[in-house]
């Protein structure tokens, strides 16, 4: 582990020892930010979830981006954010200057991502940047985070920005090694923490974290709630390398087909699915692995939370 | 080899439409696919057809250059003929279009073709590989002769991005081999994975985005030190 101070409750929380749970919300092609903040309200009100990612143009769709709604959450629903940045869309001099204005704005934790190309996205046309990758992004945070400076070591006047980084590891990597060789440059790059891509299969996502070990970070491993089989399939489909269970896919679309037209039997019957599925899931990872928490991705399906946490203690305050 | 791409019929034509005779040039250089005299004919023929269809009667000659990007044989080559024609059409890459408007400067020359990048034909199938994009700063030796700055998607120095797939890239639907899945399994190939798990710092972009000029020293090796200053 980095001896960078735990600066935020995030952070705190794992050095605490507890085993922590962070959320995610989806800020869209959207002019407003009621659905998030609710999210963030529920997620809030768990007592169970540290923080919440907020995505930035994930699928590399253009969505809103990620600071403003960041920060919002914080102010409106008091829940911490992990801001999510890429470096798709933005050269070394724009991500500086963002993230010392996400320190302005109070924001403690970012998550450095490469994301996904816009090949992949809604402007299939557009240029992506990748001025510098994920690992460098993270070699820049610690210069302004230990040092003060920005990435060519001009101070930063007013001082050290205070903040901890984190960055994200794909347990679904084929080949796995590079993946994991992978982590281990951004850990010589000063990372605070790691978030998993989302993991169905328990053993591969055991040994994952296995491998993980070697760099004594925490590891938050994602797993991703399926609020409706149409989502579970699309994950499937177009995720890469995710692949969800044939048995938890056919579950849901039974659940859908015998509860057509009856709303709160539908959400009843996908709610049991995804607790008997995740539950214990969560329980054997905290049981059997050194994780430090587990990185729930149950976007907009906040009715699972309480639930799905109700077991395990409440320690956010 | 200059890998080119010839440009929609219609987008062609839109480029001559304005002139009545033109030069149609190919190109015996590096340019791939083969842009000779031959599809600098047919061109010429496609060309014809088309402005036919619009009541025009173009008027259209094809010879070939064996290199357009050289000053001296493109010049050479097409100055006896520019007096008889409007405008130069050419099948060269982007470089003997920039060129023939050098040395020929009293005639407009029109590109036919898009330049795509610098590769090689893939041994055995339908199709060209990006090698090279000529970055000005070569890693290639510390990645087992593979560029991650031509082969991967997001031009990552510390790659892999976590996004394969049995080592395939997510960018193109999974056809495409993973640069730094290749990368990785060269290197370990001959044990030398310390090569892989090196950080890389940043890039210089000044290599590639400046002007496009390099200064030619006395001596050609290009090795400044002492010159420095002089530049």
């Amino acid at each position: 582990m980095t001896k960078r101070p735990a600066f935020s409750n995030l952070m705190k929380a794992v050095s605490d020892g507890h085993f922590v749970f962070t959320g995610e919300l989806e800020p869209k092609k959207i002019l407003n930010l009621d659905e998030i903040i609710n999210s963030a309200k529920a997620m809030k009100k768990t007592g169970r979830i540290v923080a919440a990612n907020v995505t930035d143009g994930p699928q590399g769709d253009a969505y809103m981006s990620s600071m403003v709604p960041s920060y919002m959450v914080q102010e409106k629903a008091n829940i911490e954010a992990v801001w999510q940045v890429t470096i798709r869309d933005r050269n070394r001099v724009a991500l500086f200057g963002d993230v010392i204005a996400g320190a302005v704005l109070g924001l403690k934790n970012i998550l450095t991502l490469t994301g996904d190309h816009t090949a992949l996205g809604d402007h299939k046309k557009g240029r992506p940047v990748y001025d510098i990758d994920s690992t460098q992004f993270a070699e820049m945070l610690s210069m302004m985070i230990d040092d003060g400076t920005d990435y060519e070591g001009n101070e930063i006047q007013g001082g050290k920005i205070e903040m901890n980084f984190g960055c994200v590891a794909n347990p679904n990597s084929d080949p796995r090694e590079p993946e994991i060789l992978k982590v281990g440059r951004k850990v010589e790059q000063g990372i605070d923490f790691i978030q998993t891509q989302t993991a169905f299969d328990i053993d591969q996502a055991k040994e994952f974290l296995k491998e993980l070990e070697q760099f004594n970070i925490p590891v938050l491993l994602g797993l991703f709630p399926l609020k409706s089989h149409g989502i579970a399939w699309y994950f499937d489909n177009f995720i890469p390398g995710v692949s969800v269970p044939k048995d938890l896919l056919k579950s849901l679309k039974t659940a859908e087909k015998e509860n057509k037209g009856n709303k709160p039997g539908k959400y009843a019957a996908i709610d049991k699915i995804n607790l008997e599925f995740f539950k214990p899931f969560i329980e054997e990872i905290k049981k059997t692995t050194k994780a430090a928490g587990i990185h729930c991705m149950a976007v907009e399906y906040e009715r699972l939370f309480a639930p799905l946490l109700g077991g395990f203690p409440e320690y956010v305050k | 080899m200059i890998i080119t791409q010839l440009k929609d019929l219609n987008q062609i034509y839109d480029l001559i439409k304005p002139y009545n005779k033109i030069l149609i040039t190919g190109c015996d250089g590096c340019c791939q696919p083969p842009r000779s005299l031959n599809e600098a004919k047919v061109l010429g023929q496609l060309l014809e057809l088309k402005s036919r269809t619009e009541n025009k009667d173009l008027k259209w000659k094809a010879i070939t250059v064996l290199r357009q990007c050289d000053d001296r044989i493109a010049a050479t080559t097409c100055r006896p003929y520019i007096e008889e024609f409007d405008a130069i059409l050419t099948l060269a890459c982007g470089l003997g279009v920039v060129m023939m408007n050098k040395v020929l400067p009293e005639i407009l020359t029109f590109p036919a073709q898009n330049s795509m990048f610098g590769g090689v034909q893939n041994t055995g199938e339908n199709n060209f590989i990006e090698y090279c994009e000529t970055c000005g700063d070569c890693i290639i030796g510390e990645t087992g002769g593979v560029c991650p700055r031509a082969g991967c998607a997001k031009h990552l120095s510390n790659g892999p991005c976590g996004g394969m797939v049995e080592g395939m890239c997510e960018v193109g639907g999974y056809t495409i081999p993973c640069a730094w899945v290749r990368i990785w399994a060269r290197l370990k190939e001959f044990n030398r994975l310390d090569l892989f798990k090196k950080y890389r710092g940043p890039r210089d972009f000044r290599t590639s985005t400046s002007h496009g000029y390099m200064t030619i020293y006395k001596d050609y090796t290009n090795i400044k030190e002492e010159k420095e200053g002089k530049e």
